[in-house]
């Protein structure tokens, strides 16, 4: 049979979790660390971060307005998704997909943004004309009080939504890893540390996200990037990574030793069909090298210049080297028969509904929803530079 | 237009014609089945098995079964002396049109007859997110195609590889053990095609089942026990290397 080495089961051979299933724990996750960064500066008092914190809230949003996308698009009968709601089947870490997205969306996201943004809202529905003005006054939801002690009272409620956010974004992240975790069924994905693992990945890759988004951002707008707040989200991302990567290496280990029934099999495809995607790009690309770079910026004195040239390439790779974590997670786990004697091999399709076509768009989306929520919502004081003491 | 007795008397035949076909279209109703009085499985007598790719045809007949997949398939093992990690296994067309010929002396070969196994604790259902499958009262996994999602969960979840999304449904499917013929006293289309008796349908509430008698008096197995699945089909005389 072409693309099978090996015995497959017979209904194994073609991949049902195509690239949009790579796609959906990657956006999520982006979604999980924006919003831990911007817990950062609201809960934890990282002033350094302020620059970026309404940026990682729109950034978060973006990307959780489309992270159900690709859910929908791969289902056989999107039309039905709805009942996941209606009726959901309550032993189904899936069907509570629907729940906590709805929960982080509703209550933590969007809350979250109108009061941070409240006085803003109020302040741009009184001074624009037109159709803004109708949109800024529906946004306002009536409530226009912007007095001090009515300000008070928003930066209260912000920060203890922030407070039930953090754990929120936790179990938005955990919960996905649960998906592919609790699968008893497949030696690649069953292990209670993959929810744990897609939790500090998905900080890793929200907070480099954020901040190359802070980084390109300002650099469009011309204005001097705040080199001590990206040393810090630097110093923070490298810790997380650390944690990430001990984590991965701990899961790695485990099942090197451990050598189950499943291992020959698992490391078999390592070294051949996932050896581009988990050694080459997870691995080295996107996990050695960042690591090393940012440790590097933590340990010698390199000047404003080179320290942000590290953190772009360092954080473009990390987002790579996330992606592809992602892949070799999602990909990696249906190209082994569960008889442990074969594999298969996936193809990504070009004009498909699931095919790479479809992901570049999907992956665009949230970009253009970010740039809608930044018009909308300008997450910067214009001229506003954030003069710091470097450090 | 009026209708006189000339008219209705050429009517009536052909309206009982018509209704007979409108009949076919539904399923044949089972008023004495009880679905509280059966516990469904099946027994796998590995030793009867010639791997002659009958169940597989008459599966694929019956239930309509695309080409290309599978809601039962045969396994040919090959396993040359005590190295049971790396047996030889095939499976041409999930063994619809038999197998090629053995080297002799090589080692032994044997059939393995999958479908199913209707686990009692199916980790398939577990993983539903809209409850579309589901194991009925007399132990039979199915699937409600008019409310499936189409997410593929289950087919992840299956460690035996039973399920598939059917290609032009878009849903999951798979063995129903003749869902709608064991309910009306009939046995498989699979155990009635077998030319040698390696694949029987077992009734195991029903105390007059040979099943009973036959776990008594063999050493039977079931697919992947680490699992802890609680499968219902079992496979007499199974070797260590199957999977």
């Amino acid at each position: 049979m072409p693309g099978v080495e090996g015995f497959m089961y017979p209904n194994e051979v073609s991949l049902l979790w195509s690239i949009l299933i790579v796609l959906y724990p990657f956006i999520t996750g982006l979604v999980a660390g924006a919003f831990i960064l911007a817990s950062l500066e609201r809960v934890f008092r990282v002033e350094a971060v302020k620059p970026t914190y309404r940026l990682a809230l729109l950034t978060a949003l973006a990307f959780l307005l489309v992270a159900p996308l690709p859910l929908q698009l791969h289902l056989g009968h999107p039309e039905r998704s709805l009942e996941m709601y209606l009726t959901p089947h309550t032993s189904s870490a899936m069907a509570m997909f629907g729940f906590v997205y709805l929960w982080y969306l509703m209550a933590v996201l969007v809350t979250e943004i109108w009061i941070d943004y409240r006085a803003d809202i109020v302040r741009l529905y009184q001074t624009t004309t037109g159709p803004l003005r109708w949109l800024y006054g529906a946004m306002t939801l009536g409530s226009t009080n912007i007095s001090p002690r009515a300000l008070a009272i928003d930066d209260k409620v912000g920060w203890i939504i922030t407070v039930i956010g953090i754990p929120s974004a936790f179990l938005l992240h955990g919960y996905v890893g649960f998906i592919f975790g609790s699968v008893k069924a497949n030696p690649w994905w069953s292990s209670p540390l993959v929810p744990v693992v897609f939790i500090f990945s998905a900080m890793v890759s929200g907070v480099a996200a954020v901040m190359l988004l802070y980084m390109a951002t300002t650099k469009l707008r011309k204005l001097p990037i705040d080199i001590h707040c990206v040393d810090t989200i630097a110093m923070y991302l490298f810790y997380i990574f650390v944690i990430d990567f001990g984590l991965e290496m701990l899961d790695l280990i485990h099942r090197i030793y451990e050598a189950d029934e499943s291992f020959r099999s698992l490391d078999f495809m390592v070294h051949t069909k996932l050896f581009f995607s988990q050694i080459i790009l997870q691995i080295i690309l996107g996990t050695a090298v960042p690591l090393a770079l940012l440790f590097l910026t933590q340990v010698v004195k390199l000047p404003a210049g080179v320290r942000k040239v590290i953190y772009v390439v360092s954080g473009s790779l990390t987002m790579i080297g996330v992606f592809a974590m992602r892949w070799n997670v999602v990909i990696g786990g249906q190209l082994f028969s569960k008889s442990f004697l074969g594999y298969t091999t996936y193809k990504v399709a070009l004009v498909t509904r699931e095919g790479l076509l479809m992901t570049i768009a999907l992956s665009l989306l949230p970009f253009l929803f970010l740039w809608i929520l930044v018009k909308l919502l300008p997450p910067w004081t214009e001229g506003e530079v954030h003069v710091a003491p470097s450090a | 237009m009026t209708i006189n007795r000339r008219h209705f008397m050429i009517l009536m035949p052909a309206a009982a014609i018509a209704w007979q076909s409108v009949l076919a279209g539904t399923p044949e109703e089972s008023p004495n089945y009880k679905t509280s009085e059966h516990w469904w499985g099946m027994l796998m007598d590995i030793s009867k098995c010639i791997g002659c790719g009958n169940c597989v045809r008459a599966c694929q007949k019956e239930n309509d079964v695309p080409d290309g997949f599978f809601r039962t398939w045969v396994e040919r093992y090959h396993v040359t002396d005590y190295n049971l990690e790396n047996p030889q296994v095939i499976s041409p067309d999930g063994g619809k049109e038999g197998f090629p010929a053995v080297e002799e002396d090589a080692g032994k070969y044997f059939f393995v007859p999958k479908l199913c196994n209707h686990c009692a604790d199916s980790p398939c259902t577990q993983v539903c997110p809209v409850g579309a499958t589901f194991v009925s009262p007399d132990g039979v996994v199915l699937v409600d195609q008019k409310y499936c999602l189409g997410c593929a969960y289950c087919v992840q979840a299956c460690p035996y590889g039973c399920r598939y999304i059917h290609p032009e449904k878009h849903v999951a499917d798979k063995c129903t053990l003749c869902y709608h013929r064991i309910t009306k006293g009939l046995t498989t289309a699979c155990c009635e095609n077998c030319p040698t008796g390696a694949r029987q349908l077992a009734d195991l509430k029903n105390p007059n089942d040979p099943i009973h008698a036959f776990l008594k008096t063999h050493k039977v197995q079931v697919l992947k026990p680490q699992m802890a699945t609680r499968p219902k089909v079992f496979y007499n005389e199974l070797d260590g290397s199957v999977r």
